[in-house]
């Protein structure tokens, strides 16, 4: 059965849950190896193992954080070149899609970025995209060389699958092109303490009827009550209220959560781009007109400030 | 020495038209108003910025694209950069990232560069994958999604805000940049930035003379083929109520009967 490479994306060798989706859309495709790069890549074969990694390619140095991309390219590039592979999937952040597209480039491949669903076809594997905001999805497949497609964060459900996981060292040798961008200073994010927001089950978003940043704490309230992430439409978060990495829209994240409750925003093409996919969608805004509406599984015409509050009671009384 | 910096720029439909297909499947073009991709605005901005601090600088805007493309050249110009390139050519048509990034290579190396500046992504593919092409087909540093740049003394430093964490960049120029919508607020143009760029050289370029053949390019030699598009069905209407002051309790209880509580 033809393997399929799985580019890792762990935080100090806990891996993080897209990747792990990804194995479950590799396992359609071939048998799943998975390459962890940089500080704790060891640590990851377990996890990698539980979900379907027949092997698991390892390699630890200095420049995958001291450098911007290239080293990974390299290393990405030097795995292919030992599996040779059917396909290559990379979870789509913004660093995945640009490690993607130079590893495409490198070894002669087309590629295809935030595939939401990916199956096996008969000329190679099908990718479904959504697109012009979420009005359209599409299939396309790579035309030319080894397909090279990013996904999605929640584009297939983790599933358990053991297999071996053998853990293998990978031989990587840098050429000069991986140092030409030095990572000169990193100021990690404070955590929140609640989830990330493309991998969350469920979203609440405030916009421009929130109204100051300091009423984001009634968003906050409803978000921790359901275990939520917290988003912002870009009026919110162009105003200061909210920051940007919480932004919602085409020019933020995009998220395709169960669940999507947006509080004080009207739904403007910008936004909607953002969290159309949502399986449920749910509104409350005061303006009966708000293009939102047209979205929604529930709305509530009303003030947010009366309605988030008594919804957030209501949510820890029943949880209680 | 001048510095020379390109700015990338993409003629996309507008967001808010009623975007669609074409029956080749590539993006209709016709049917839709365009403009200048509105996250390019900001390449454009950190571009004559930078142009201003420095001592000498020239600001070039390059686009590949159709006839019409030159409306996202004008505005471009309009804002303050100095001249434009349009490649433009019949056998470009339904090009992918891969090839584009081919085209745009060839033409920013033919003009000349110390310092390459592009858009975070484009508002119709939103792949934001040609910077990094660039930088690769190049063989220069790639300096990427930053919400922060500056240039000094050949060297361009910069902030890029990603989830984990926000690092500070260096690298030495040339290099290609992307900058996100986070880099600061775009100008308008002035009337007199308006009357001026109509005097501004714009440069037609086509396949030949970059030196590339038309199998490289176009819809036939693409790396990647959309083999089929549906538009999304309309959600179905969802129940709204008006809130009397058990808005939110209600609420609640569609939560609950989803299951969510």
């Amino acid at each position: 059965m033809a393997e399929v490479l799985v580019y890792v994306d762990h935080v100090d060798g806990a891996v993080r849950k897209p990747t792990l989706e990804l194995l479950t859309l590799a396992r359609r495709i071939g048998e799943p190896v998975a390459v962890a790069l940089g500080n704790g890549a060891a640590d990851t074969a377990a996890a990698l193992a539980e979900h379907g990694a027949v092997k698991v390619l390892t390699h630890d140095a200095s420049e995958y954080a001291d450098y911007l991309v290239v080293p990974k390219v390299e290393a990405l590039q030097a795995a292919y070149e030992q599996v040779s592979p059917a396909a290559v999937l990379v979870p789509s952040s913004a660093e995945g899609k640009e490690i993607a597209a130079r590893l495409a480039l490198r070894i002669g491949s087309g590629i295809i970025t935030d595939a939401v669903d990916l199956e096996a076809g008969e000329e190679g594997p099908v990718a479904t995209q959504s697109v012009f905001a979420a009005s359209f999805t599409t299939k396309s497949r790579v035309s030319k060389g080894t397909p090279v497609i990013t996904v999605k964060p929640n584009s297939a459900a983790v599933e358990a699958a053991p297999a071996a996981g053998s853990v293998e060292e990978l031989a990587v040798t840098f050429s000069d092109k991986a140092t030409g961008t030095k990572v000169t200073g990193r100021t990690p994010r404070e955590s929140t303490g609640r989830p990330e927001l493309t991998e969350a089950a469920i979203v609440v978003s405030g916009g421009r009827g929130v109204n100051g940043a300091e009423n984001f704490a009634i968003i906050e309230a409803l978000a921790d009550s359901l275990g939520a992430a917290v988003g912002a439409s870009r009026a919110a978060v162009d105003a200061g209220w909210y920051p940007h990495t919480n932004q919602v829209g085409q020019t933020g994240k995009s998220v395709s959560p169960q669940l999507y409750i947006a509080s004080g925003i009207s739904g403007a093409i910008q936004h909607r781009a953002g969290m159309q996919t949502s399986k449920t969608i749910v509104a409350i805004n005061k303006d009966s007109e708000a293009p939102i509406f047209d979205l929604v599984d529930y709305g509530v015409v009303g003030d947010l400030f009366e309605v988030v509050p008594q919804l957030t009671e209501e949510v820890n009384a029943r949880k209680g | 020495m001048s510095l020379r910096i390109v700015v990338t720029v993409k003629y996309v439909p507008d967001a808010t038209g009623d975007r669609h297909f074409a029956d080749d499947l590539t993006v209709d073009r016709d049917d839709v108003d365009g403009l200048l991709s509105e996250l390019d605005e900001y390449a454009v901005e950190q571009a004559l910025q930078i142009a201003e601090d420095a001592d000498d600088a020239e600001v070039t805007v390059l686009t590949v694209g159709p006839e019409d493309a030159k409306d996202a050249l004008r505005k471009a110009l309009s804002m303050g950069a100095d001249k434009a390139i349009h490649v433009e050519d019949d056998d470009l048509h339904g090009t992918d990232a891969i090839g584009t990034s081919l085209v745009l290579a060839k033409a920013i190396e033919k003009a000349g560069y110390d310092l390459v500046i592009s858009g975070m992504a484009s508002t119709d593919g939103t792949m934001g994958v040609v910077p990094a092409l660039l930088a690769e087909r190049l063989g220069v540093p790639q300096v990427t999604l930053l919400s922060q740049v500056s240039v000094e003394d050949g060297t361009v430093k910069g902030r890029r805000d990603g989830d984990a964490a926000s690092e500070q960049l260096e690298a030495s120029l040339p290099a290609v940049v992307s900058v996100t919508d986070q880099s600061g607020e775009a100008r308008y143009p002035s009337f007199k930035g308006i009357m001026a760029a109509k005097k501004k050289p714009v440069e037609s370029w086509d396949l030949s003379d970059l030196d590339i053949e038309a199998d490289e390019v176009g819809l036939e030699n693409a790396w990647t083929a959309v083999e089929a598009v549906a538009e999304r069905p309309a959600r179905t209407a969802g129940t709204i109520v008006k809130d009397e002051g058990e808005g939110g309790k209600q609420l609640a209880e569609f939560l609950a009967s989803q299951k969510f509580i």
